[in-house]
């Protein structure tokens, strides 16, 4: 089994981590366990990462030192739960002025704009874990020949739905923001609401496939 | 109830923080200063995380509409009532047709407006505070700004009598726990990191406030997968000056984590200005246990104190 350790972060706070590598099987048991403790007495709120969880405690002055202990076993207990995962299909209109970056990416990679749409678009991804903004996913499953680098200095806005290339990822900001990725294509789909219930398009475990829209390259 | 004539730099309604979604990536928000929020809360009847204004640097100017308390903590801030002082730390009942002016504070940062009945806003996601980045919560999903008109909800307990509390000192010594990757900095840096002192830049923001001082060196370029966050956090970039993440800080980051502020402490940052030297004081998990078991026992004894039943209880 993967090795674990845990440790505080702060005085009310526990993170459990695991040795990489990072996959999908691990990844997937950090789901389970954060959908088995959240609601327990002792754990106020749980966040996953990216091959780590971490736990706020409800009453750390009473359990923090115990909680090491406490969140070592239970990950040893746990087993990979597959996520009633749901299937999400993202629209989204690639190149022109809704993805500035896109002829750039396809020269980066040594191919024709329509061959880098079809790559990305050929794929499906995994949500390992929500965060940055809210909604925003972290993807895996990037085909490696299409990662390409960040902007050397971020752009000041990019617009809310843009699809981005940032190293080795991909993913959707879901709201206006300064950022550096390569901007490729935008989807019309609200990734983020607070009126909704989830607030967010996505969770963890969703797996994505990004739709080529006519309006754009496809 | 309140007209603001003149919203100031920045002036947002926060209250205790929006707990329970970051897994989704949705910040905590709410008030930089805890106690201060608390004190102008229990000095007008409220609960303790009930909304109220933030108010940076002061320089807000408003008209009251309609009879209630209000109280002014946090930042020492010249305050007016028609022209006459009030004084921070204490409650004060308003008349329609009234204006209160904030000044520069001569120290400190920010300063808190509570309301008898709390400002009333829809909640959102659970929480009144304002989403600043994500443009939710609070006032219509942005700072207030001149002309808006602030509604207080229902009052649960009025305020008898003019009174005072006890503010908690705000200070530039700020205790922390080493964190996680505390031991991944050379020898001088982690020597560096309690003993010399740190300025604010003026990058810092409710996002997170940016240290100036010595380079902090990592001894290992081991790479960090993102993890959750939370306020009070110390990274340090590549750039070797670190960050303390603040209430709106990002749910997930992964820069390496050098100290943890303690909880107890946090508010001392939410007072200190730009340019100001900040120290960190290292102390221990049982310290920082025991600083906020105090903080809160603090504001638990006010509130009896404070409670109707309680005083007529001790006049009798």
């Amino acid at each position: 089994m993967q090795r674990a350790r845990c440790y505080l972060l702060g005085e009310s706070t526990v993170v459990l981590e695991l040795e990489p590598p990072i996959t999908l099987e691990s990844q997937q048991r950090i789901w389970g366990l954060a959908a088995r403790i959240t609601g327990y007495d002792e754990v106020r709120e749980v966040i996953p990462g990216m091959n780590n969880l971490t736990v706020l405690l409800a009453n750390p002055q009473r359990s923090a030192l115990d909680a090491i202990e406490r969140l070592q076993n239970w990950w040893e207990e746990s087993e990979s739960v597959v996520p009633v995962s749901r299937d999400v299909n993202i629209p989204v209109i690639y190149g022109g002025e809704t993805g500035p970056d896109l002829n750039w990416v396809a020269d980066y990679a040594g191919m024709s704009a329509r061959q880098l749409v079809e790559c990305h678009s050929s794929v499906t991804y995994v949500v390992f874990f929500l965060g940055f903004q809210p909604g925003f996913p972290y993807l895996g499953g990037l085909p490696e020949s299409i990662a390409a680098p960040r902007h050397a200095e971020p752009r000041l806005s990019v617009p809310a739905g843009s699809v981005g290339i940032g190293g080795k990822q991909t993913g959707i900001y879901p709201l206006e923001t300064p950022g550096g990725w390569q901007i490729i294509g935008r989807t019309t789909l609200v990734m983020f609401d607070p009126r909704n219930d989830p607030p967010t398009l996505l969770l963890p475990g969703d797996n994505v496939r990004f739709v080529p829209q006519r309006e754009g390259i496809c | 109830m309140l007209k603001v004539l003149h919203a100031g730099m920045m002036t947002a309604i926060q209250d205790g923080g929006r707990n329970g979604f970051r897994h989704l990536g949705i910040s905590l928000s709410g008030v930089l200063d805890l106690p201060a929020m608390k004190t102008a809360n229990l000095l007008v009847g409220n609960r303790l995380d009930d909304a109220v204004l933030e108010i940076t640097l002061g320089q807000f100017h408003a008209q009251i509409t309609a009879p209630g308390w209000l109280a002014l903590t946090g930042a020492d801030c010249h305050a007016l009532l028609d022209g006459k002082p009030v004084w921070t730390g204490w409650c004060f009942q308003v008349r329609p047709g009234q204006t209160i002016t904030l000044t520069t504070p001569k120290h400190g940062m920010r300063s808190y407006l509570a309301i008898s009945g709390g400002f009333d806003v829809p909640r959102v996601l659970h929480s009144r505070s304002t989403d600043l980045k994500g443009g939710f919560g609070g006032y219509l999903g942005r700072k207030i700004m001149d002309g808006d008109l602030l509604i207080a909800g229902e009052v649960r307990t009025m305020p008898s009598r003019q009174i005072g509390i006890r503010q908690l000192l705000f200070g530039n010594r700020v205790r922390a726990l080493p964190g996680p990757e505390y031991r991944e900095f050379s020898a001088d840096s982690q020597e560096a990191f309690w003993r010399s002192s740190w300025q604010l830049s003026p990058q810092s923001n409710r996002m997170g406030y940016r240290l100036q001082g010595r380079t902090l060196t990592r001894n290992t370029d081991r790479e960090l997968f993102s993890h959750g966050l939370l306020p009070g956090v110390v990274q340090v970039p590549h750039g070797g000056q670190p960050i303390v993440l603040m209430a709106d800080a990002q749910t997930t980051g992964g820069y390496p984590r050098i100290a943890c502020v303690i909880a107890a402490d946090l508010f001392h940052l939410a007072q200190i200005r730009l340019g100001e030297p900040i120290h960190f004081v290292q102390c221990t998990l049982e310290e920082a246990h025991a600083a906020w078991l105090e903080q809160t026992r603090y504001f638990e004894q006010i509130a009896w104190q404070l409670d109707p039943a309680h005083q007529s209880a001790i006049m009798a």
